[in-house]
């Protein structure tokens, strides 16, 4: 049957199982939404920024594992994506991103709302398109789906001119795609996994270092089983949070520039570390002439480019890493008398684990009756549901959310690692909640970074997303004022925000609720109203304003040079 | 160190500026840089001469595979490949020196393309090494302007680069 460009391409996000998008209209997305208007199939979110759509749709492909999809229209909508697709990009989120683009005739031209949106995503797409054809229209957007989810994921960017989708076409969806230029490796080559299963079983202070890689994977069962069988300790980055249950005897929790003494102690004492869909972040490896220097590292990766980018690596595997997480726990299964021996050589190991753990445990000091954010996020665990979603902003509030929450489930925690991006805890964890209605869906944000997409409240409102919403208020840029506090004498340079803001008054202005706690007595009443409450709510913690984030890496040193308490 | 690598990628909208922005945003080099089609329609052919280290090298080599529209990258560097670049030279020639020039011309095997009284036009072919040579021996005549096309490549031997070798 002969259709025009814009239905075609809700029938193809149709076949790919999409039953949400989130899009804002504009002059060249007109016939898009005119199709839309009629399409029961899709359901369509409208986000009161493009920045948030985009988010939104990250956080929904976060929590759920599925292609997020946003909409935007040409010129300043499409520049509008950006952040939000470069965010989804730093993080591997496998999302679809639909621009609209000023005809065909016009394109080179200045015309009105019309900027190279390719050009200008190029370097933080996995891929992007533009569509000249109508006839090119359904087998591209099948590559784009393609390339979206399969290998390392990535936000996919399909530019489609007007013209293009006001075009007639016979529509026709391929069942599947072949690209002979792109052939992610998916396998771990079976010699190599066995060889690492042996260097393992060799080691004396063996440590998993996972990265978001297990989570985007699907691999946290098997991450477990594997750590269980071998009994080895494991400590996950960021992105890795909730690939292996904080509570179990083996964490060693997260890593890195705020990670606990205990992982970061043993990352610097461990003689084989095994690196597992993790890229040795700067903000993970801290200076690198001494990260791991003892130790021989393996690294399990789907993208080649990971392996070897700043560490020299030992024994590198490309491929999923749950195919060769299930293929190194045969191996191992097929030799228990060398994995009782490994249990046993290790246990001098876990001894020094548990010394440093006991020297340094993760801790803060809840004395006078001014809130520390730390005991509120303590208290949010206790009190939110074992399956609640929880998204962060970028911050300290993040940091002591990373710490102190204790994720056991993957794409429970959706947060910007990569990027940094402040302003995408609550459209994502809007994403989350459209996704997931019946789940409590929870965002922490500082009193900064909420401020940069506030306006979603509106769209929470009114499309009955009850997102519980989580400000530690110390009336600062908190993270930046730590960094002023210890590496600039305490000048605070724009910083503090002066402004109080009556959040209260403003949930109300939305439609919806608010509570603010301000003597630490209060905490709890205020979680437990809000978690009651339905709707949308907004619970403000006005928290101890100079509190840090301890322990802390400075920029470029050792990791084991930790500033544990100033 | 220099490194001569192949890239065949697909002839879409964009390739050549999505390998570009791969060198210029990750901070590698390009020394010379050229492409053009190839007996396969759909294909062109990208040859790039870069310089780094091994490590730098294999990271350039695995970015390269990882754009989408890159088929296939052959590395030259171990000497599979034969190499060949092509210059136009302008060179003045006046009274004395029009001999020393056709000399070297001859030497180097180079041609004349473009005659005038004071000025010979030199087309001159070969392995970029090769070309180095005659430029330097031209140059204390009076270089006016030069063009070079920068290398390409191709593999030694009967066998034709495949895409799954
Ligand atoms: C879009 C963006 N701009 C600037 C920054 C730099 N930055 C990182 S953390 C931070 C402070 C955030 O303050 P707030 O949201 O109040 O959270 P807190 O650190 O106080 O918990 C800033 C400005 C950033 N990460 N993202």
């Amino acid at each position: 049957m002969k259709m025009n460009g814009a239905r075609i391409l809700l029938e193809c996000l149709k076949k790919e199982g999409v039953d949400l998008i989130f899009g804002y209209p504009g002059g060249t997305v007109i016939n898009i939404y005119d199709e839309l208007h009629s399409f029961k199939a899709i359901r369509h979110i409208l986000p009161r920024h493009e920045q948030a759509g985009v988010h939104a749709a990250d956080g929904y492909a976060r929590a759920t594992g599925r292609v997020g999809v946003a909409l935007a229209t040409s010129g300043p909508g499409a520049t509008n994506t950006v952040t939000g697709i470069a965010t989804a990009y730093m993080d591997s989120t496998p999302m679809v991103i639909i621009t609209g683009q000023v005809p065909t005739h016009l394109i080179g031209n200045d015309a009105f709302q019309e900027v190279d949106i390719v050009g200008i995503t190029r370097q933080c797409t996995k891929h992007n398109f533009l569509v000249k054809d109508v006839n090119d229209l359904a087998l591209i957007l099948k590559k784009a789906f393609y390339i979206a989810r399969s290998g390392r994921p990535g936000p996919v960017l399909v530019d489609i001119p007007k013209d293009v989708q006001i075009a007639m076409a016979e529509f026709h969806y391929p069942e599947s795609i072949e690209i002979r230029s792109y052939k992610p490796t998916l396998e771990g080559h079976p010699k190599q996994i066995e060889r690492a299963v042996d260097m393992i079983l060799e080691a004396k202070k063996p440590v998993f270092y996972v990265g978001g890689g297990v989570v985007l994977g699907e691999a946290s069962a098997e991450l477990t089983t594997l750590a269980r069988l071998l009994n080895v300790p494991v400590t996950t980055t960021l992105m890795g949070l909730g690939a292996f249950p904080e509570t179990d005897p083996n964490a060693l929790r997260m890593l890195g520039m705020h990670g606990t003494y205990y992982a970061n102690m043993a990352m610097t004492h461990t003689d084989v570390l095994v690196a597992i869909g993790a890229r040795f972040d700067d903000r993970v490896t801290g200076k690198l002439a001494t990260f791991a220097p003892h130790a021989k590292i393996i690294h399990i990766d789907v993208d080649p480019t990971s392996i070897k980018k700043n560490v020299r690596v030992d024994l590198p595997i490309v491929g999923m890493v749950k195919g060769v997480l299930e293929r190194m726990i045969k191996v191992a299964n097929k030799k228990s008398a060398a994995v009782e021996a490994l249990k046993e050589a290790i246990k001098p190991w876990h001894e020094e684990i548990s010394g440093w753990k006991e020297k340094h445990p993760l801790t803060y000091k809840q004395t006078s009756s001014t809130i520390k954010p730390q005991y509120v996020i303590e208290k949010l665990r206790e009190l939110s549901d074992a399956d609640a979603i929880v998204s962060t902003d970028v911050g300290q509030h993040q940091m002591w959310t990373a710490q102190f929450f204790g994720f056991t489930t993957p794409r429970t925690i959706l947060t910007s690692g990569g990027l940094g991006t402040m302003g995408f805890g609550l459209p994502a964890a809007m994403g989350a909640q459209a996704a997931f209605p019946e789940r409590q869906v929870i965002t922490i944000c500082g009193d900064g970074g909420i401020q940069m997409n506030i306006q979603e409240m509106a769209t929470l409102v009114q499309n009955r997303l009850p997102v519980k919403i989580v400000i530690l208020n110390n009336n600062f840029l908190g993270m930046v004022r730590q960094w002023q506090e210890l590496f600039f004498d305490k000048r605070y340079s724009s910083t503090c925000m002066e402004l109080p803001i009556d959040y209260n008054k403003l949930a109300e202005a939305y439609g919806a609720n608010g509570f603010r706690a301000t003597n630490v007595d209060e905490v709890e009443d205020v979680i437990k109203k809000a978690f009651a409450t339905p709707g949308p709510v907004i619970m403000e913690f006005m928290v101890a304003r100079e509190e840090k984030v301890l322990p802390m890496v400075p920029a470029g040193a050792s990791l084991n040079e930790m500033v544990l308490n100033a | 160190m220099k490194h001569t690598l192949s890239v065949l990628v697909e002839n879409d909208f964009g390739v050549l500026s999505r390998v570009a922005a791969l060198f210029s945003g990750r901070g590698f080099n390009i020394d010379s840089l050229s492409v053009a089609p190839t007996n396969d329609e759909g294909i062109s052919r990208i040859t790039l001469v870069t310089s780094g280290d091994e490590q730098v090298l294999e990271q350039i080599s695995k970015q390269l595979n990882k754009l989408i529209d890159v088929i296939k990258v052959i590395d030259f560097t171990d000497g599979s490949g034969v190499e060949r670049e092509m210059a136009l030279v302008k060179v003045t020639a006046e009274d004395e020196s029009r001999a020393e020039v056709l000399r070297i011309v001859d030497i180097f095997r180079a041609k004349i393309i473009d005659v005038t009284q004071k000025s010979y036009t030199i087309e001159a072919t070969g392995n970029p090494t090769k070309i180095d040579a005659i430029l330097d021996l031209l140059r204390p005549l009076g270089l006016k302007e030069l063009v070079r096309t920068g290398a390409v490549a191709i593999g030694r031997g009967a066998k034709a680069w495949s895409k799954d070798s």
